[in-house]
């Protein structure tokens, strides 16, 4: 047998879902007794046979994926509870396994593929939606790239009507309808003690989280998901800049960004200057602005001009 | 010790045994290493303000094949103070399958960064038609897969430029169409890929346990010259297998292999793996110095 048969078979085994007890199937891949379809493979020993020793890689194949979800998706763990969350990172997992040789980027197609599945989240569809793009921004924003930061004195330079500013990659823009960061900052209150905690804390901090939900009413936010000092920052902001933002980041000149940004804008002309003014020292301080063609890796070389 | 040890090995060279005095070799980037520690995050902050006297520092490459952010931060650190080697997860030099492109681009600019002397990973597969699991899944030891996955180290080798070890994995199965044993499968891949040894001899005994040999006729077998660097890990019993779970301190069987590994390849670069229950640093770090009762006197061991 090729090398790449066995490799597939194996594969297509060690990939397929677990049993509700967690379990290796008693169905093999494409039918046919998973006992017979093992034990065309595997050696079995004197003390575990084909099936069990191609069940140790099944389950943890499932534990592992499933463990990072958890990890990864707390937010959309407490939205949907624990059953249901777990059921729906199979179903996603079995229809869309990694690609990626690393974990980091196991959830990066679950927003796209719950879109095409709503079954999942049917009672709370916009809220799930919110919180998983939510947790992956969170992702991108802890780890993506830094270019170099231009600092308000650099701003100076390139001021003029049809310049062009970007924005760093690792700052994620999000319109949301719930304010979910609250949410998942309550969520995530507490976890680095999870391990010390005792079965009465954790069931406090279960139902707790469980209330947090419930309470949660609709409200539409904007929001930037960024980080500073390397930790992770949800920043509320006003629509205009959600505007401005976006338009610079899709390569809009300035003048033109600020222009769509104050489209539907309430905030009288008069005002809007020294608004514009305001946010953009704000965002310079934050280190949100590169250049567009700038392609050096980060945060220690603005460290070092600063 | 060294002086009588040097002497020896001038006036009888045959009888100081194989390569036991001379750890540097091509295969390690002829370094010297000592004992290191897995570079784990509940350790950053303790390693960071206390500047624990640490040899070097082993990394998982994919942890810091990324675009920014705390991981590289804390390298950066690292890299100011301490000699770093990478250990990757996810090459799987035994897949059928061509090497990730953009695996590879990421992996070769974290090598430019850490300058590592040489870069391990793993004697395994894991993914299929660009499908990953994300485990360390055993290899059928073929001369069909021997000569694929020595391809591959190649080709990953002359990308990276930088020499390669490969690491013998714990496994809980065998497939019915190996024609030679485990040992053999590894020697194979290393000779046609000239390439070196990362020797987990946690994972030896986890395998002989689960497939029923001798652990030592294994470390007996592996050329001793090509290991470029040694694992020791503890080990997770279950009532019908041994799992490989580097949650607990090394034990005794292992240790024992761990010396005769050291009789054979000399004073070799040792790191000990904890990843999972993850005690304090300072816990660790004794765990780790343990091998040094093995490693102070490999000057006069005599290999057999």
């Amino acid at each position: 047998m090729k090398l790449v048969t066995l490799q597939r078979a194996v594969a297509r085994a060690v990939m397929q879902t677990l049993t509700p007890s967690e379990r290796m199937r008693r169905t093999a891949p494409g039918g046919g007794r998973m006992s017979a379809y093992a034990a065309r493979f595997i050696k079995p020993n004197d003390r575990l046979t084909s099936f069990e020793r191609l069940e140790i890689y099944n389950r943890q194949y499932w534990f592992r994926l499933l463990s990072s979800m958890a990890e990864d998706f707390p937010g959309l763990h407490a939205v949907l509870g624990g059953q249901r969350f777990e059921s729906m990172c199979k179903a996603y997992l079995a229809e869309c396994p990694s690609r990626s040789f690393t974990l980091r980027n196991l959830g990066a197609h679950l927003e796209t593929w719950l879109r095409q599945n709503p079954s999942w989240i049917r009672n709370k569809r916009v809220l799930a939606l919110d919180m998983v793009r939510l947790e992956w921004a969170d992702i991108e924003a802890f780890d993506g790239q830094a270019k170099l930061a231009l600092r308000s004195e650099n701003l100076n330079e390139i001021v003029g009507p049809n310049l062009q500013l970007s924005i760093q990659p690792y700052v994620q823009l999000l319109e949301l309808h719930y304010p979910v960061d609250d949410l998942l900052l309550e969520v995530k209150d507490g976890d680095d003690t999870a391990d010390f905690a005792s079965n009465a804390v954790n069931d406090r901090r279960k139902r707790s989280k469980v209330r947090a939900v419930a309470k949660l009413e609709p409200a539409q936010i904007f929001l930037a998901v960024h980080r500073l000092d390397f930790s992770v920052y949800f920043r509320r902001i006003e629509p205009e800049e959600f505007a401005l933002l976006n338009a610079l980041r899709n390569g809009k000149p300035i003048e033109r960004a600020i222009e769509l940004a104050f489209q539907k804008s309430s905030i009288p002309a008069a005002d809007r200057s020294a608004s514009v003014q305001h946010s953009f020292q704000t965002w310079a301080t934050l280190g949100w602005f590169c250049r567009p063609d700038e392609n050096v890796r980060g945060e220690k070389s603005h460290e070092k001009r600063a | 010790m060294w002086r009588a040890g040097k002497f020896l090995l001038a006036l009888f060279p045959s009888a100081i045994g194989e390569k036991n005095s001379m750890p540097a070799n091509r295969f390690n980037g002829f370094t010297e290493y000592g004992i290191g520690i897995g570079l784990r995050s509940p350790h950053y902050e303790h390693i960071l303000s206390r500047k624990p006297v640490v040899d070097w520092f082993e990394i998982i490459s994919e942890n810091f094949m990324i675009g920014g952010g705390r991981p590289l931060h804390i390298l950066d650190r690292i890299l100011d103070q301490y000699r770093v080697v990478q250990h990757g997860v996810s090459m799987y030099f035994g897949s059928a399958e061509k090497p990730n492109r953009e695996h590879l681009s990421r992996l070769k600019e974290l090598v430019k960064c850490t300058k590592t002397p040489w870069l391990s990973d793993h004697l395994c597969w894991g993914s299929v038609d660009g499908r990953y699991t994300h485990d360390l899944l055993p290899m059928p030891y073929t001369f069909e897969a021997a000569r694929l996955t020595a391809q591959k180290v190649r080709e990953v080798r002359d990308f990276l430029e930088v020499p390669i070890a490969v690491e013998n994995v714990s496994s809980y199965a065998e497939f019915h169409v190996s024609e030679i044993n485990e040992w053999e499968f590894l020697n194979e891949v290393v000779e046609q890929a000239d390439c070196g040894i990362l020797l987990d001899v946690n994972n030896i005994y986890v395998s002989s346990q689960n497939h029923n040999f001798d652990p030592f006729t294994y470390v007996n077998s592996v050329p001793a010259e090509r290991v470029a660097q040694i694992h020791i890990a503890g080990h997770s019993k279950f009532k019908k297998y041994i799992l490989d779970t580097h949650d607990h301190p090394v034990l005794d069987p292992v240790w024992k292999l761990y010396e005769r590994a050291i009789q054979r390849a000399g004073h070799t670069a040792t790191l000990l793996e904890w990843d999972d229950s993850i005690p304090s640093f300072r816990e660790v770090h004794r765990e780790a110095m343990k091998a040094n009762r093995f490693l102070a006197d490999t000057t006069l061991a005599v290999a057999v």
